[in-house]
């Protein structure tokens, strides 16, 4: 085992991403390129399209259990969401529950809408975010994964904190308005979005991990992310309909984010969260393993 | 008798429900009750283009919840005004991680829909992106009232990012609904289910939403009106195709 050299999750386009998580030769893409449903919106607007329309669908096994799997091609339009996008990503969601998949690992690499077609967009995430919600009510966990060059950002960065579980690399990284926008409206003394340390430790994903919202940081790896997937997945056992209490753990959750939101309003950087943690300089230099290790000491 | 509520929203909340309501404004946070024909119905809404924050999205979730937990085994229906310029822009609000509440507020209003409440938003102002994302574009009714304004952004902000110059994109906009502003946009595209004008009685048609499915009919709402004629046969080609 574990003799397997790096391969960049980071680097790897969808279907490179695809191929590299589900056990060799399992995966069976739904509407693939050879169908070329393309985008008649970018069309129109004499904009490139693709003949997948900058999403990869399909099943396959994750050490041999039957899973659904999403990725997006942040190389393509930022991966951001259009009509046919949407759609194939719902389509998928729901063939999930018909299949009885064992999980769906959704690779989340996207800014939010389509601009050349926003409309259509944003009414299609919303539409995701209702199939998801069928999906867990139908007892089967969402595994996000985050690492791409595009992150998860706008209506993704919604659906991926709908999510049952989310693996995040160091690079990857996860909100909701891009630095870019906030540094555009407001102004660059509320966001510099040229400065990379800065923009990492707002929305990088050892920020991420320390507030709770991922379940593990990984290294830039497609083994580790399998890895990462196939544990998720075992150490949730598949539960049928709602969970009786799910008022109670709305109504927990409340409480959590109501706590974190009282934070010192003079926190505006990831560095003064672990400044006030007990964490230094250290954070930045331990590699994913030591970081998840560190927070899972505090969190007992 | 409703305390606070700014002017605009006091006469909408006159008009929906003339036998009385009791509403408050906190915030930008709209709570509270209306009366209608078959009983009361709860009132939750944000108010002059709130930019939905950490706080706003909070309070929102929290009132949801609450409702939730007072109707027990008696879910009354929620009425959800919406009106929001988008969500908040700010560099602490997203190393707070907003996403995470809005992701939070969705799955309240999620539970509220599976606990039997029947969820109508009523758009009166502004639905921009991310603002209503959160909630309102998650009900199962979705009616915006006259002078509503519906967009991801505007044409200007849009032709600056894809570099498509504006005059293309206004003379585009007339033939399609795919990307310009506006509530008849949405409403052909199956993303809203109707449009009031302000002749109607709107108290009458609220009370005519306060029943029906929970089933997500916009694709195919959309294919009907001529304006997404690919979102319900794509996900469906995908659900129950072979490859």
């Amino acid at each position: 085992m574990m003799t397997n050299p790096p391969q960049s999750f980071r680097e790897a386009s969808a279907r490179l991403r695809v191929q590299g998580l589900l056990d060799a030769g399992s995966f069976t893409e739904w509407l693939g390129p050879a169908r070329r449903i393309t985008s008649p919106h970018l069309a129109a607007l004499d904009a490139p399209v693709s003949f997948d329309d900058g999403v990869v669908v399909g099943q396959g096994l994750l050490e041999a259990q039957p899973v659904v799997v999403i990725a997006q091609e942040g190389l393509f339009n930022g991966g951001a969401v259009g009509e046919v996008h949407g759609a194939k990503i719902c389509g998928a969601l729901l063939r999930a529950i018909e299949m009885r998949a064992r999980a769906v690992l959704l690779c989340v690499d996207s800014g939010g809408v389509r601009l050349h077609e926003a409309n259509a967009g944003l009414i299609a995430i919303s539409e995701i975010m209702r199939a998801l919600f069928a999906v867990q009510a139908a007892g089967i966990p969402v595994i996000a994964l985050v690492g791409g060059t595009c992150g998860a950002f706008g209506g993704m960065g919604i659906v991926t904190r709908l999510c049952d579980a989310l693996l995040i690399s160091e690079e990857g990284r996860l909100g909701l308005s891009g630095p870019e926008v906030i540094e555009t409206v407001k102004g660059v003394e509320e966001f510099d979005s040229r400065d990379r340390a800065l923009v990492w430790r707002i929305t990088g994903g050892k920020i991420r991990r320390t507030l709770g919202e991922a379940t593990m940081l990984l290294d830039d790896d497609i083994p580790a992310f399998r890895a990462a997937a196939a544990k998720t997945m075992g150490d949730r056992p598949r539960q049928r309909g709602l969970s009786p209490d799910a008022l109670q753990t709305l109504e927990a959750a409340q409480r959590r984010l109501e706590a974190r939101a009282t934070l010192d309003p003079g926190i505006r950087d990831g560095q003064q969260v672990w400044q006030q943690m007990g964490l230094g300089e250290e954070v930045a230099l331990m590699d994913p393993a030591e970081f998840n290790r560190c927070l899972e000491a505090r969190e007992r | 008798m409703s305390m606070n509520v700014n002017v605009s929203k006091k006469a909408l909340l006159d008009r929906l429900f003339p036998a009385g309501h009791a509403v408050s404004e906190v915030g930008q946070v709209l709570c509270g009750w209306g009366q209608t024909a078959t009983g009361r119905v709860h009132v939750i809404g944000t108010t002059a283009h709130a930019a939905i924050d950490t706080r706003i999205a909070l309070a929102l979730s929290a009132a949801v919840l609450r409702v939730v937990a007072e109707d027990g085994n008696h879910p009354r229906p929620i009425v959800f005004i919406a009106d929001t310029q988008g969500q908040a822009l700010s560099r602490r609000e997203e190393l707070l991680g907003l996403n995470g509440y809005f992701a939070h507020l969705a799955r309240c209003v999620n539970l509220a829909r599976n606990s039997g409440h029947r969820l109508v938003t009523l758009i009166d102002g502004e639905a921009v992106s991310g603002g209503f994302l959160a909630f309102g574009l998650l009900a199962d009714v979705i009616v915006a009232l006259p002078g509503a304004e519906v967009r991801v952004m505007d044409l200007r902000a849009m032709a600056r990012i894809t570099r498509i110059p504006y005059e293309r994109l206004t003379e585009l906009a007339g033939a399609s609904p795919v990307f310009a502003p506006g509530a008849d946009n949405y409403w052909r595209m199956g993303g809203i289910h109707a449009l009031w004008t302000g002749a109607e009685d709107w108290a009458a048609q609220l009370q005519a939403l306060l029943q029906g499915s929970h089933e997500d009919d916009r694709a195919r709402l959309g294919a009907e009106r001529g304006g997404r004629k690919l979102a319900a046969s794509v996900a469906q080609e995908v659900l129950y195709g072979h490859g």
